[in-house]
């Protein structure tokens, strides 16, 4: 497929690309560390993933087969707009296999497939700043992380744990990277959380709205926070999938009929497809 | 009389987006060295490697030194990348030389906005050759040997002087022939 007529390689204009270009490179060298930018308008609202799209678009080549995933599926609009955007725009090629992909775009989860040295997984973050709902001032949560200054972050775990008698937070958990930086993961499950430690590829992430850029290299230490005594849990529902059978993956729960039936499928499309074989 | 008969990238989009997944794959694994594959023929004494880095990072809206010994690539710099260039180096976001810089002089950024840093674009003769450093920490998964010449002797304690003031510091893009590596502020370098 060849890209429309009329517009740029990849939609954004090269001087565009080429400060989100340096934004990324600062925000490899300092991993966790919010980095600001000038984000565009892009022909999607915010909340549809500008940031992760503009990230997208500053690193795609020819050479790139690009995955787009929505809640772990390639089938949602979400997805499958971005895909044929970058589609037509690009004339990339486009896989829904998570093996095939170089990059993959994704919004709330990560693929149950170890990614791989040669893979970009980039992320769409609508609120980058993990003490936003603790500290709505900007001025203030900056000079927080100049100073890792991170203690009201562990108040408010530790006021679960006296109210809940557990951490209650199932998805955006806050972790450390490189033990310096508290990040927002984006609002992956906690389940995924795990796989942001040491993960083979370079992480990126994009955050159209609130204009910042951050980035997470291959094989760094990424900590969930937590407590000695109440150590980090990732839980999923205990259930098989309907589909598959995996008792391993992130499973979404769908509702059947109006009998309060109910079936507990893969959220990750892929991988339900490849395990069903 | 000006001499900027030199072209620049020949296909200015594909080239800079295969010349940034270079940079952007070297700053996230240090030390890795990848090849800067567009056919490039800078002026002297640019190498291809260098002049493919400023191409694709250097525009109208960054700051940019030059070290007196690359001044003779200044002209063609100028029309290629029309950075603003600085007299002072503590005033460039990127400086460009071939003998590794005083760090004290530079900007390393604030402890608010450590991205405010230098970029270092230093351009020396031969990577994978010449002294062997060992490398440690973010985007590699276990210590690393890396080589290359034209760094100071003592450049594992000036290293860790940069690494010391984490999360500021200087990063660094080390550019020889046509290949090109990195070192991110946040490595460890013994």
């Amino acid at each position: 497929m060849s890209a429309l007529d009329g517009y740029n390689f990849a939609y954004l204009d090269e001087q565009t690309k080429r400060m989100i270009r340096r934004a990324l490179l600062k925000a490899v060298a300092i991993p966790g560390h919010q980095i600001p930018f000038g984000s565009r308008e892009m022909p999607l609202p915010y909340g549809w993933g500008t940031g992760g799209i503009q990230v997208t678009a500053a690193i795609i080549g020819p050479a790139d087969t690009l995955k787009v995933i929505d809640q772990g599926a390639d089938d949602t609009t979400n997805a499958v707009s971005i895909r044929r955007f970058f589609a037509s725009l690009a004339g990339v090629a486009t896989t829904t296999r998570t093996a095939e992909a170089t990059i993959i775009q994704t919004r709330h989860r990560i693929p149950e497939r170890a990614l791989t040295v040669d893979q970009i997984i980039v992320y769409q973050v609508p609120q980058p700043e993990p003490l936003s709902k603790l500290q709505p001032s900007r001025a203030e949560t900056r000079r927080m992380h100049a100073l890792s200054e991170y203690g009201l972050m562990h108040v408010k775990l530790y006021e679960d744990v006296a109210r809940f008698g557990e951490i209650a937070i199932s998805y955006d958990y806050p972790v450390m990277v490189n033990h310096r930086h508290l990040m927002s993961p984006s609002p992956i499950p906690a389940f995924d959380n795990p796989k942001l430690h040491r993960m083979a590829a370079l992480q990126l992430f994009g955050a159209g709205r609130e204009k910042r850029i951050y980035a997470i290299p291959p094989h760094t230490d990424v900590k969930s926070l937590d407590f000695e005594d109440h150590p980090f849990r990732a839980s999923r529902a205990p259930h098989p999938c309907g589909i598959c059978g995996s008792n391993s993956s992130y499973l979404d729960e769908v509702v059947t009929d109006n009998e309060g039936g109910r079936l507990f499928v893969c959220s990750d499309t892929d991988y339900c497809s490849e395990n069903s074989k | 009389m000006i001499d900027i008969s030199e072209p620049g990238f020949a296909d200015p989009v594909r080239d800079a987006q295969g010349c940034f997944r270079a940079v952007l794959a070297a700053m996230s694994r240090p030390g890795s060295v990848h090849p800067i594959t567009p056919a490039l023929h800078p002026p002297a004494p640019l190498h291809p490697a260098t002049a493919a880095v400023l191409l694709t990072l250097a525009d109208p809206e960054t700051t940019l030194w030059i070290d007196p010994a690359l001044s003779a690539a200044s002209p063609w710099i100028a029309f290629h990348c029309g950075a603003k260039t600085r007299a002072a180096i503590h005033d460039a976001r990127f400086v460009l030389t071939t003998k590794f810089p005083d760090i004290e002089k530079l900007d390393r950024g604030s402890d608010e906005a450590p991205e405010d840093s230098a970029t270092v674009i230093l351009q020396i003769e031969r990577l994978e050759e010449g002294p062997s450093l060992r490398l440690a920490g973010p985007g590699l998964a276990s210590p690393t040997d890396f080589r290359a010449t034209g760094l100071p002797a003592d450049f594992p304690t000036i290293w860790r002087a940069n690494h010391a003031l984490y999360p500021r510091g200087i990063d660094l893009i080390l550019c020889a022939g046509e290949k090109i590596a990195s070192l991110p502020r946040s490595v460890e370098v013994s």
